[in-house]
């Protein structure tokens, strides 16, 4: 059992003090921001990714890995106790959460979708265990002309799957990419698109600047404005007592919980896909699957577990392309990768060769960050839902000035703090305009690689494209990718033809 | 929302005829034994994005899409003025960092906030308005042995910097 041997390893190394402390202050940290309303682990990781470099590369994934985990365990506290997710990813727990809470069983609501999570949780982590290594193993063989297939596959499922505006998407996706290049060239060392001559751009665009612009400023921006209205909090009854009885009812959702622990699994490891939908799906499949289907949306507890274990086995399950493809399976993962190549670490198969300590380092304090997530979630509920009553502009500012400051310190150029105002500003107002701008994080960490690997592949072909399509791994994966972007115009047709015989005046 | 929609399209549209010429400053056909220029990359991803807006553009004269069929306000005047104090603050933030520094523009920032803008007591808002430059410090100076800039406050901080440094 080799798996087992580096998993002991890997448990030696998350039970190190200075590890063991940051996973618990990580989740705790996680669960707060997953509380808040507005703020998920995507902005949390982008937040605080610049005060990691305090702690060695190992302590500083192991601390950001935690707090995408307590963010997927905390998003479910707003959602029952205020109706308002927490976290995009929290969505789903509302529909059912919010009734329960409303019907005084609050506690039950959220033992339920603490519990859940765990369980969500640890079936990913072990998943997770079983498919890294022969993942890594196959990927090692990949070249340029794979690698670049992996990426236009990752893109495609935001226009296959995303579910969002295809031109929007498409935008977002190439100015990411066009970001990216900014800089010098990396092959032949040109500088190249510095705007207005400006000194600060010959450094580059750091994906840091467009993930705190965009999650950092442009978030709080959404939330100040979608925040307005006051809102009612929910109270909780929370005694020894009613936490224990609500555990022993715990049994009736766990069919629920597993199904959503497998499903939020593995649409977790599609790039556009993620934590969202696949809470969602896991919810729809609950309602299907549930002996009681009229009872969900009145208060079903499975309409909590369903979404609450998928949410928290997606953010699992994109961290598996991530440190296996390096092609990230989330916002949140592409923010960790892209810390990675600043803490000098080369993402991709060769982590599990060449660092061995750091991803299995990793995967045990996945392991550990679940139980603390659970153990300080239901230790602390009072603590949580008094979270809730901060008024948000006290918040705000704090945020703000950690934007601010932490966009600061990885280059220490003001420039980058302008560029940060200026694409949470720009960012906001596309977002109002319902441009995804997840794909554009997405762009701008892959960007740099996937120039590479382009004009790698395509110069050993001589500049064929049919690099890409002929190799036996690139090939299938780039139909694939190719079947995502005809996904919609695929849809788009089937309307028409169903339109066709309908009398003209009805049409959408 | 129809105008904010085409008035975007029209600037990224813009935008990206910008990034193209910026693009085809390199080299941006193919360069033999080497690949394509360095050009080559953006250009093409530039002519992507102008694709997009153009593409945008044409459904909105056609109201095709969730936001260009909308008819509803894209920023009323509360949300503006909202919008409008809090991106103004931010700049005049970070405008002053460069003349006062950090130590004096965060606290200002915090006090307009915190006072202006959230109606706060003047006992939270100065604690927290003093304490957070001061955690900031201690964290980015004195742990990460990162300088925020301080502007023309600089000489303030020499004997901070000879106790803790």
């Amino acid at each position: 059992m080799e798996i087992l041997d580096h998993l002991i390893q890997g448990f030696a190394i998350a039970f190190q003090p200075l590890n063991l402390g940051l996973v618990i202050f990580g989740c705790a940290l996680g669960l707060f921001i997953g509380a808040m309303p507005g703020l998920g682990s995507v902005n949390g990781v982008a937040i605080l990714l610049p005060m990691t470099f305090l702690v060695p590369p190992t302590g500083a994934i192991i601390f950001l890995a935690a707090i995408y985990y307590g963010a997927m365990y905390g998003g479910a506290i707003s959602s029952i106790m205020l109706g308002i997710p927490g976290a995009s990813t929290a969505v789903a727990t509302t529909f059912d959460g919010r009734p329960m809470a409303l019907q005084g069983l609050a506690d039950k609501a959220l033992i339920t979708a603490a519990t859940a999570s765990f369980v969500g949780g640890t079936i990913s982590v072990i998943l997770f265990t079983l498919f890294a290594p022969p993942l890594a193993a196959v990927a090692l063989a990949f070249g340029a002309a794979e690698e670049f297939a992996l990426m236009m596959l990752a893109f495609a499922t935001f226009i296959g799957l995303g579910g969002d505006d295809i031109p929007k998407t498409l935008f977002s996706i190439f100015i990411g990419l066009v970001f990216s290049a900014v800089g010098l060239d990396i092959i032949s060392g040109q500088p190249r698109l510095i705007f207005a001559d400006i000194p600060g751009f010959l450094h580059g665009i750091n994906f840091l600047v467009l993930a705190i612009g965009i999650y950092g400023i442009g978030e709080m921006l959404w939330t100040i404005e979608s925040s307005k209205g006051d809102v009612q909090i929910s109270q909780a009854t929370v005694t020894v007592r009613r936490i224990i009885d609500d555990l022993r009812t715990f049994k009736h959702t766990i069919k629920a919980t597993v199904m959503g622990s497998f499903l939020g699994y593995f649409v977790g490891i599609l790039p556009a896909a993620g934590a969202t939908p696949g809470s969602l799906m896991a919810y729809g499949v609950a309602k299907t699957i549930s002996k009681h289907p009229e009872s969900f949306g009145k208060g079903n507890p499975e309409g909590v577990a369903a979404p609450e274990a998928a949410n928290n086995a997606a953010s699992t399950g994109s961290m598996l392309p991530m440190l296996t493809l390096g092609i990230p399976g989330s916002p949140t993962t592409a923010i960790l990768l892209g810390g990675m190549v600043i803490w000098g670490l080369e993402p991709g198969p060769m982590l599990f060769i060449e660092h061995q300590e750091f991803v299995w380092g990793l995967i045990a304090s996945l392991y550990v960050a679940n139980v603390f997530s659970l153990l300080i979630n239901v230790a602390f509920i009072p603590a949580f839902i008094w979270v809730l009553r901060l008024p948000f502009t006290i918040l705000a500012p704090i945020i703000f000035v950690l934007c601010i400051v932490g966009g600061y310190a990885p280059t220490q150029d003001m420039h980058d703090v302008w560029l940060i105002l200026i694409f949470g500003v720009v960012g906001y107002l596309m977002r109002k305009l319902e441009y995804p701008l997840a794909p554009a994080v997405l762009a701008i960490v892959l960007g740099p690689l996937a120039e590479t690997s382009m004009r790698q592949a395509l110069l050993i072909s001589n500049g064929s494209f049919m690099v890409f399509f002929e190799r036996p791994i690139s090939g299938p994966i780039m139909v694939t990718a190719m079947v995502l972007f005809l996904l919609p115009v695929f849809a788009w047709m089937k309307g028409k033809l169903r339109s066709r015989p309908a009398p003209p005046g009805e049409e959408q | 929302m129809r105008k904010a929609e085409l008035v975007m399209a029209a600037v990224m549209g813009l935008f990206s005829v910008y990034l193209m010429w910026k693009s085809a400053e390199l080299p941006i056909g193919w360069i033999p034994e080497e690949g394509p220029g360095g050009g080559a990359f953006p250009f093409w991803l530039s002519a992507g994005m102008l694709v997009c807006c153009i593409w945008i553009i044409v459904r909105w004269f056609g109201r095709a899409g969730t936001v260009a069929a909308s008819t509803g306000q894209y920023m009323d005047s509360a949300t503006l003025r909202m919008f409008l104090l809090v991106a103004g603050s931010l700049t005049v933030m970070i405008g002053l960092i460069h003349i006062v520094g950090v130590y004096v523009s965060i606290p200002l920032f915090m006090l307009f906030y915190m006072r202006y803008m959230g109606g706060h007591r003047w006992l939270p808002t100065g604690v927290i308005s003093v304490a957070t430059p001061v955690v900031a410090f201690f964290f980015f100076e004195i742990s990460l042995k990162i300088t925020l800039p301080k502007g023309f406050t600089e000489p303030l901080f020499y004997p901070l910097y000879d106790i803790f440094l």
